[in-house]
């Protein structure tokens, strides 16, 4: 069916960028909550000298 | 405090996805195809969810702006950019799936007709939004000129919608159906269009939940950083 | 308020640099639209109202730009904000100036628009006059506003048209839809709706630029 094709282009469109939106938001939270490690640990020592 | 993020986050996440994968099923499997249109109607589904949520992200843009410029505190723009972020996101796929739709049903992919004129305009306020941010000077500035907008754009949208209606009917054109209002006879039809706005709901409020934790992480980044550099209190 | 207004219009009829390019680039984009069009073709009567409306626009917007780089570039706007004066005053002030000589550059570019495509010279340019006021005002409304935002980003002349296109769509497309209706002679109750959607801008973006302008302004 022609129609078809429609139909899974739409849903393609919309899971695609879903998708990459999800997962390229989850590597930066991640990235971020690693930085804020990090800078805690080098507060830390700045604190402890 | 973290805490409660971490439950937030772990109730939200596989509640969102729960949610779509019910909403495919009863999109694909579980409603019948509509006798005029056939399958391409399921898109309809989709589409409309999206179109209702992208409205309603910039309401929620526009009322945080109002706090923001009001209260001043870091959190309404972070949730005013975050909204705005998802609701462009929206705002794109309504913009995609409605001319794939119409493609097919209707022998064109663009009409000019009310609503998805009005989209494409609210497209239009959203990029202006969140290119604002960029171009702005440093410090709150770009969060205040886009709350301005965001204000500004929310009072003018149901006015740009009320205009466009009013130029489209004045002057009857290629299309005059309207979009969607095929009757929706079957309650397995309702059902499913209820359940995919519920669906779209939840993916909404999870969105913006995780992209809000990533404006909130980058904050806790700069103010760390300062710390760092500073040596005292930020 | 009226001071300020004052010296606003000063500044512009001493040097006349803005309304220069307002009529300039209003004719400009007139005579470039002509050329879409063949002459001989029904088409450019039907466009006329069209292409009025997207000169207004153009030139409107390059005369919003200039009207805040000159106090950008002076530093001026330290001075203005330090008067003991409400922010909204000032808005009001800069929003009345710019319709101002936006209205002045309408003035001559009109009777141009009707020279150029041919227009019979009816009774219903009163009232397309009626339109532009509406529509520049409303465009000088919300276009003030932005334009002192946009004066202060990194892509200024982009960011004004980026933001006032989309939000002015209403007035562009009842000011059109009025100056068709007009000048095809229909009477002014015909159109009443579409001017009341205009006044209704108005008014509405008057008293939201009035409220937010302080915001946009602050440093």
């Amino acid at each position: 069916m022609e129609n078809l094709s429609y139909l899974f282009a739409a849903y393609a469109a919309v899971w695609v960028l879903l998708f990459v939106y999800v997962v390229v938001l989850s590597r930066r939270n991640r990235a971020l909550e690693r930085e804020i490690d990090e800078l805690r640990q080098l507060l830390q020592r700045h604190q402890a000298s | 405090m973290s805490s409660n993020r971490r439950l937030i986050d772990l109730i939200l996440a596989p509640l969102a996805g729960l949610g779509m994968l019910l909403a495919i099923y009863m999109v694909f499997i579980y409603v019948p195809s509509d006798q005029a249109q056939g399958i391409v109607q399921r898109i309809f589904y989709f589409h409309v969810p999206l179109a209702i949520m992208t409205f309603l992200a910039f309401g929620v843009v526009a009322v945080a702006s109002v706090m923001f410029l009001w209260q001043g505190t870091r959190f309404w723009d972070r949730l005013a950019h975050s909204a705005a972020e998802v609701g462009m996101l929206f705002c794109t796929l309504v913009l995609i799936t409605g001319p794939i739709w119409a493609r097919p049903v209707w022998g064109t992919w663009w009409t000019w007709d009310a609503r998805l004129t009005t989209t494409l305009i609210l497209w239009l306020i959203y990029a202006a939004y969140l290119m604002m941010r960029t171009v702005s000077g440093p410090g709150d500035q770009g969060a205040r000129y886009a709350a301005i907008l965001g204000i500004v754009g929310a009072v003018d949208i149901p006015i740009i919608n009320r205009s466009v209606y009013w130029w489209r009917t004045i002057h009857p054109a290629v299309l005059v159906t309207r979009e969607g209002s095929s009757g929706l006879n079957d309650p397995r039809m309702q059902a499913t269009l209820g359940f995919c706005f519920v669906a779209f709901f939840l993916l909404f409020v999870w969105l913006v939940w995780v992209r809000n934790e990533n404006a909130r992480l980058r904050d806790a980044v700069e103010g760390m950083r300062q710390h760092v550099l500073t040596g005292h209190e930020a | 308020m009226l001071a300020l207004l004052r010296k606003d219009l000063q500044i512009e009829f001493r040097t006349k640099e803005t309304l220069a390019s307002l009529l300039l680039l209003g004719l400009l984009t007139l005579v470039v639209l002509s050329f879409a069009f063949d002459p001989a073709s029904e088409l450019r009567t039907e466009a006329a109202p069209g292409a009025l409306w997207v000169a207004v626009i153009f030139a409107g917007v390059l005369g919003l730009n200039r009207s805040f780089l000159a106090e950008r570039e002076n530093e001026c706007m330290q001075g203005l904000l330090l008067c003991p004066v409400d922010r909204g005053t000032i808005y009001l002030a800069k929003t009345l100036g710019n319709f101002t000589f936006m209205m002045v550059a309408q003035l001559m570019i009109v009777p141009i628009f009707v020279f150029f495509f041919n227009l019979p010279m009816t009774l219903g340019i009163g009232g397309v006059f009626l339109a532009l006021a509406l529509g520049v005002l409303g465009f000088a409304a919300v276009g003030t506003l932005f334009a002192a935002v946009a004066v202060r980003t990194r892509a200024r002349e982009v960011m004004l048209p980026l933001l006032l296109l989309p939000l002015v769509v209403p007035i562009f497309i009842a000011g059109v839809k009025v100056t068709g209706q007009l000048l095809a002679g229909k009477p002014l109750a015909d159109v009443a709706p579409w001017l009341n959607l205009m006044v209704g801008f108005d008014v509405i973006f008057l008293v939201v630029g009035w409220l937010v302008f302080e915001y946009a302004v602050e440093e």
